[in-house]
């Protein structure tokens, strides 16, 4: 009496159909990044080497390596950390620890994912005017990072207010009851229980600011120089910058040299987002609720 | 102005937004002893209990009218510091909710909080306190020697044991318990009724609970609540025996609830 209908039968049939559709799709995703990363290492692996890393390019961009770039896509990833974090960090705190769930609030987290949604190019058309010639800092690393500061303060704001959001309430009442202020709160239990997704955040932004090229295209990189920046005044090169340059604009260049910089910012970026990773799930160790 | 009371309501009602939780209500809770509050959920012991030491607020669509006295001091008045109601009025809620910190620091927070910022605290005046603390509620002979250990590592009753002992080294005068036990074992709960039990008289205890046995057992004065309004307060013993109101009769004897 319990041996399988027909009826049974069909809906093992279209159970065993959509596993196997959703399987596919999800093994599709995988593909494109395998392959990306597979041509970058065939194609560009040779021509990594520690002199490709630590010297400049010569010959008109055709021969050498990319020091200058490197150097240039750190000095503008510290300095746009140094200007975002603490205005993000702050900006969750407020949006997530005190801010009453009102109109207000409301259309300023509606601003930040839009902010999120905005075209790089039209950030960069942003630093342009607002920081290349307002506030008279010229095409610096100054401006350049100022611009990829506003591009990524969504994705620090958003990352920390959704750590700071995982912290228990419980916590947090627990605190107020003892008579601690919302300050005492944040500082003593709320902050270092969210820390560890903070950093993620942070860490996501530096792979998001490494790796962008229209903001600091008209604010800071330039296509070459001859000297490393001494300043945030300085333009600079950029890893991101170079790569577009020598794969598009400088003929006779040897294909092994663009892909070699391809390969040189992913693995940047990749790096980033594996200790972010490691970090997590070192920090996720020492919870301990 | 001290008429014995250590809380004192008088005319007090209570909206979440359009829904009146709290209709009028006149008690009084007497100094040093313990008092429980029952009812069936819903009728507001819970909310009368959260205004006590104002954390209802925080809701933004709380609304209350009338008074609230504690220790003859109106903590609705306009020059009261939050910060200083919750120091006198110290609450416990029915999930333990321990900071992920170590037993002592959990102890020693809202004394590091007040104390040690006002004051010079001397060389072992915190382990002094910290003791005191523990053994009030009878937790310290098994925690003493992992004072340092992470407190969400305890069992549950321990845990709550901890969040009362927590509130002691500020020198509360009133405890607020919201359903304490609701979350333990059998055994757990006969601990902590137990430790309650100590702390009588050293504190005025008002606890909200669920379990009229437990009220029975464990309360001096007995407050029956029902739609957000008190209908029997008096001696736990009259209240369960004799109870005035045919509508606590009702409840006492599972009728309702």
């Amino acid at each position: 009496m319990f041996a399988a209908t027909s009826l049974n039968r069909r809906s093992y049939r279209n159970q065993a159909v959509a596993k196997a559709v959703f399987g596919l799709m999800t093994v599709a995703l995988v593909i494109p990044v395998l392959v990306i990363l597979g041509a970058l290492i065939v194609r560009g692996g040779p021509a990594i080497s520690w002199e490709f890393l630590f010297t400049p390019p010569v010959n008109g961009m055709t021969e050498g390596g990319i020091l200058p770039a490197l150097i240039g896509t750190i000095w503008l990833v510290v300095v746009a950390l140094i200007a975002s974090v603490p205005i993000g960090i702050a900006a969750a705190l407020y949006l997530s620890e005190y801010a009453p769930d009102n109109f207000l609030t409301r259309t300023i987290n509606l601003a930040i994912i839009n902010l999120a949604g905005v075209p790089s190019i039209v950030h960069a058309l942003f630093g342009v005017g607002a920081f290349v010639l307002f506030f008279r800092f010229g095409t610096s690393i100054l401006a350049a990072s100022l611009t990829l500061a506003v591009m990524t303060l969504p994705v620090v704001i958003v990352a920390t207010r959704e750590s700071l959001q995982a912290v228990p309430q419980a916590f947090r009442e627990a605190c107020w009851n003892m008579g601690a202020t919302r300050w005492q709160t944040i500082r003593k239990v709320v902050l270092p229980n969210s820390v560890s997704g903070i950093l993620t955040g942070v860490i996501l932004e530096v792979s998001r600011a490494a790796g962008e090229t229209a903001p600091i295209m008209f604010t800071g990189a330039a296509a070459y120089l001859m000297f490393l920046p001494q300043s945030v005044f300085d333009q600079t090169m950029a890893m991101s910058l170079h790569l577009y340059v020598i794969a598009t604009q400088q003929p006779s260049v040897p294909e092994e040299i663009p892909y070699g910089v391809a390969l040189v910012l992913i693995s940047i970026v990749l790096l980033m987002n594996a200790i972010s990773i490691a970090f997590r799930v070192y920090l996720r160790g020492l919870k301990k609720w | 102005m001290d008429n014995g009371y250590a809380i004192e309501t008088r005319g007090l009602n209570l909206w979440y937004g359009d829904f009146q939780a709290l209709f009028d209500v006149d008690l009084g809770v007497k100094k040093g002893i313990i008092t429980s509050m029952i009812g069936p959920s819903g009728c507001g012991k819970t909310t009368l209990l959260r205004t006590c030491n104002r954390i209802n607020e925080r809701l933004g669509y709380v609304r209350t009218t009338g008074n609230v006295f504690v220790l003859g001091h109106d903590i609705f008045a306009d020059d009261v510091e939050i910060v200083q109601v919750r120091k006198e009025v110290g609450m416990v809620f029915q999930r333990p909710n321990p900071l992920p910190i170590s037993i002592r620091d959990n102890v020693l927070f809202g004394f590091r909080l007040h104390e040690a910022r006002m004051r010079k605290v001397p060389a072992g005046e915190e382990a002094a306190v910290l003791e005191s603390a523990l053994r009030q509620v009878l937790l310290w002979d098994a925690v003493k020697d992992r004072l340092d250990q992470p407190a969400t590592g305890l069992s549950l009753e321990e845990q709550q044991k901890l969040c009362i002992a927590r509130l002691l080294p500020v020198k509360p005068e009133v405890l607020l318990m919201d359903e304490p036990c609701s979350a333990l074992d059998p055994a757990g709960t006969e601990a902590v009724e137990e430790m309650i039990w100590q702390l009588r008289g050293d504190y005025t205890i008002l606890i909200v609970t669920h379990n009229m046995a437990q009220a029975r057992r464990a309360s001096d004065e007995c407050v029956f609540m029902l739609l957000g309004k008190i209908i029997e307060h008096g001696r736990t013993e009259e209240v369960f025996l004799n109870p005035l109101n045919s509508e606590t009769a009702d409840y006492i004897e599972g009728r309702y609830g």
